[in-house]
């Protein structure tokens, strides 16, 4: 039983969790700034980013296709940008415009060439592949301790390790900015915070953990983990130090809950296969922010009308 | 290929081709000018969530119509799931952004990225179910025309005619909620009522759209010929017509394309159509084009350069701005060694003359609604009436003349 957890479910729970933990941190500024669908644009336009860098290679390797994914989500911030500035269309509209017209570019790239060799389609970019991040190597929690087998764990594992490390330190090198720039943009620009650099960079840091996130688990965990567990922590606390650390509670949980309902829920409802872990992990997120909106402490908007609160 | 293309844009490419033609025109009508109210009313993405909240209902429609011992893939039972799982997630975004201090667009990630989530759970329980054809259902990701049957395409074609007499009857008070919701509701319009059926009607246009288009795609069909109707016309009534107009022919000339040729997916050579007609309005439309705003800023600062080389010609200074020598010259309004002409002269001594006027004008008259309207291009007939242009002249004496130039 240590056997097969160490070797099946350990790495791929523990890459759910730094996923989840490197979308919900920049998460939080995105929900505080009303730019929660940024997290939306960018894994569906990571799609096309993938193929491009599939066609330029010849091969489903990691490195271009992340490169791909994060040229893609540049060009599409650029693009988001130019539109609303050049046609003055109000941000949601520009953004819909923009995400959908490049997936369906993606979609179309990656209907004309030939893909049968590799593994690349939509459904992977959907869904990711998290149940098969497992480690073969692993003979029991003394593996864990074991250079050879530690050797052989999927690499995603440690990038994403890596990437949600990149995210918490980046949290607290500009958490004094950032903090400012989120909720008082014009008082940070008299202090002379460069505002609109950090809120590129905000939207570049979130690229970032989209990208690698959806390299191990698809699209559908970033899209959630990007504004679930931040949406919850949100309706917790009005200190934002508390509402990061809610944000990374529920993130983990999530991770966790979701991936251990998603193997072992059928089985104990006597079903004989697993779900779907990814979308799984997305709906138990789900569900703590249904809760939250339900019994949370600060769940209300201040000087909310009455009909709108009660 | 080209052939082909003219075949299926003439209905000539067979049965199933023209069908998926004629149904797409007709969604792409419908999602055109439905979410052309949607995009006035500032809610676009609204219909992102809508799509994605489809996808748990096929799922549980599909699992459902197994367990009855039905046909899992009945394209009408699919799309009554799907308009239940929507009009949940609806509500849900409603829910959370009208109670919770969740913005709206929060609200809207939170339920899609759930909802799809969800679905997909389902999705994988259908792929282990022991009965029923399971292969399939990813299709509505995408959407799949390929062998649609005609019962599919009388369900497009009539849902799409419906979506389209929904949006003749009630586009007096969406329009009227889009442009000013307490205006509306001061008038005695249930603006909640109207926002929802609003999105009533965006969520039976994904509904009929999921099987063509798919409900990634569906999005751009109703938010794309909206935007692109906006470049061209500052007319509510004529932006819906056109962002129908717009979708109609996107969505037909997409399904077209690809029918003359293999490996090229419905839903994504459509968005792709109209989002051509997006890029060639955002560049060349009128008015709002980038191309139309370069010429109006370009126009604009020769203006500036005209009129403050006339100023600087009555004041009798040096031009020595390159760009304004240039305008001048090419006016005939001074000769190639800078010397001003007679016209030229005559021109400067009437800019001075205005200059003065203004200066009076804006002592006498201290009110926003002219002394605001100075800018030094605003010729100053076109804000006071000769009367009170004669008034100003008594004040400064008649016109004087302006000295030969540099």
């Amino acid at each position: 039983m240590d056997e097969a957890f160490v070797a099946l479910s350990l790495p791929p729970i523990l890459i759910g969790m730094f996923a989840a933990i490197a979308c919900a941190l920049p998460g939080n500024f995105l929900i505080l700034r009303r730019q929660a669908l940024i997290g939306d644009a960018i894994s569906h336009v990571v799609l096309p980013g993938i193929v491009v860098a599939f066609l330029v290679t010849g091969a489903v390797t990691t490195w271009p296709m992340m490169i791909g994914a994060a040229g893609a989500a540049v060009v599409a911030v650029v693009l988001i940008e130019a539109i609303k500035r050049l046609g003055r269309i109000e941000p949601g509209a520009a953004m819909g415009v923009t995400f959908t017209s490049l997936f369906a570019f993606g979609v179309l790239l990656l209907e004309q060439s030939d893909t049968s060799s590799v593994h690349l389609d939509v459904e992977h970019a959907l869904y990711g592949n998290l149940e098969s991040l497992i480690w073969l190597s692993a003979e029991g929690w003394g593996s864990l301790l074991d250079p050879v087998a530690l050797a052989e764990l999927p690499p995603e594992l440690g990038r994403m390790g890596a990437v949600a490390l990149l995210m918490v330190l980046l949290t607290l090198v500009f958490w004094r900015p950032l903090k400012l720039a989120t909720f008082d943009e014009g008082f940070a620009n008299t202090l002379g915070i460069p505002t609109v650099t950090l809120g590129i960079g905000l939207v570049i840091a979130a690229a970032v953990a989209a990208v690698a996130a959806f390299d191990a688990v698809g699209s559908i965990i970033v899209i959630a983990m990007f504004i679930c567990p931040p949406a919850a922590a949100r309706l917790m606390t009005n200190r934002l130090e508390i509402q990061m650390l809610w944000s990374v509670a529920f993130a983990v949980l999530s991770a966790l809950l979701g991936y251990v309902l998603a193997g072992y829920g059928p089985l104990w409802l006597g079903g004989e296969n697993a779900v779907s872990a990814a979308g799984m992990i997305a709906t138990v997120a789900g569900i703590l922010l249904g809760l939250a909106c339900l019994f949370a402490p600060h769940r209300a908007r201040i000087g909310a009308p009455r009909d709108a609160v009660g | 290929m080209p052939a082909t293309f003219l075949l299926a844009l003439t209905l000539n490419a067979g049965y199933n081709a023209a069908l998926v033609a004629v149904g797409a025109a007709l969604l792409g009508i419908a999602a055109g000018s439905a979410g052309a109210f949607l995009f006035l009313r500032k809610r676009a993405l609204v219909s992102d969530a809508v799509a994605h909240a489809t996808l748990p209902g096929i799922g549980i429609a599909f699992i459902v119509m197994v367990l009855l011992g039905g046909d899992g893939r009945n394209l009408f039972g699919l799309m009554v799931g799907s308009a239940v799982s929507a009009g949940l997630g609806l509500l849900l975004v409603d829910w959370i952004s009208r109670r919770t201090r969740l913005a709206e667009d929060a609200a809207i990630g939170a339920v899609l990225s759930v909802f799809f989530g969800f679905g997909i759970v389902l999705l994988t329980v259908i792929q282990t179910m022991s009965r029923g054809q399971q292969a399939g259902l990813e299709s509505f990701l995408l959407g799949s025309t390929a062998g649609m049957l005609m019962q599919d395409a009388v369900v497009v074609a009539a849902g799409g005619a419906l979506a389209v007499a929904a949006v003749v009857l009630l586009r007096r008070p969406m329009t009227l909620v889009a442009f000013d919701p307490d205006f509306a509701l001061a008038s005695g319009i249930p603006v909640r009522r109207v926002d929802l059926a609003m999105m009533g009607l965006v969520m039976g246009v994904t509904v009929i759209g999921l099987k063509l288009v798919g409900l990634i795609l569906i999005v751009a069909m109703l938010i794309i010929p909206a935007v692109t109707a906006r470049f061209w016309t500052d007319r509510t009534d004529r932006v819906v017509l056109a962002a129908g107009a717009l979708g109609g022919v996107a969505a037909y000339v997409g399904a077209a394309l690809s029918a003359s040729a293999p490996n090229l997916p419905t839903g994504p050579i459509i968005v792709v159509v109209a989002f051509a007609a997006f890029l060639v309005s955002l560049l060349f439309a009128p008015g709002r084009g980038v191309l139309a705003s370069a010429l109006r800023r370009r126009r604009f600062k020769l203006r500036v350069h005209r009129r403050q080389g006339l100023l600087a010609l009555a004041h009798g200074e040096p031009i020595l701005d390159q760009l304004t020598l240039a305008v001048l010259r090419r006016e005939g309004l001074i000769r190639e060694d800078g010397v001003a002409t007679e016209e030229g002269r005559a021109l400067a001594a009437k800019a001075l003359r205005d200059e003065r006027r203004w200066q009076v004008a804006r002592t006498i008259y201290q009110d926003e609604a002219i002394s605001g309207r100075y800018d030094v291009l605003t010729a100053i007939e076109t804000v006071l009436t000769r009367d009170q242009i004669a008034a100003i002249d008594a004040r400064i004496g008649g016109p004087a003349l302006v000295a030969g130039g540099a």
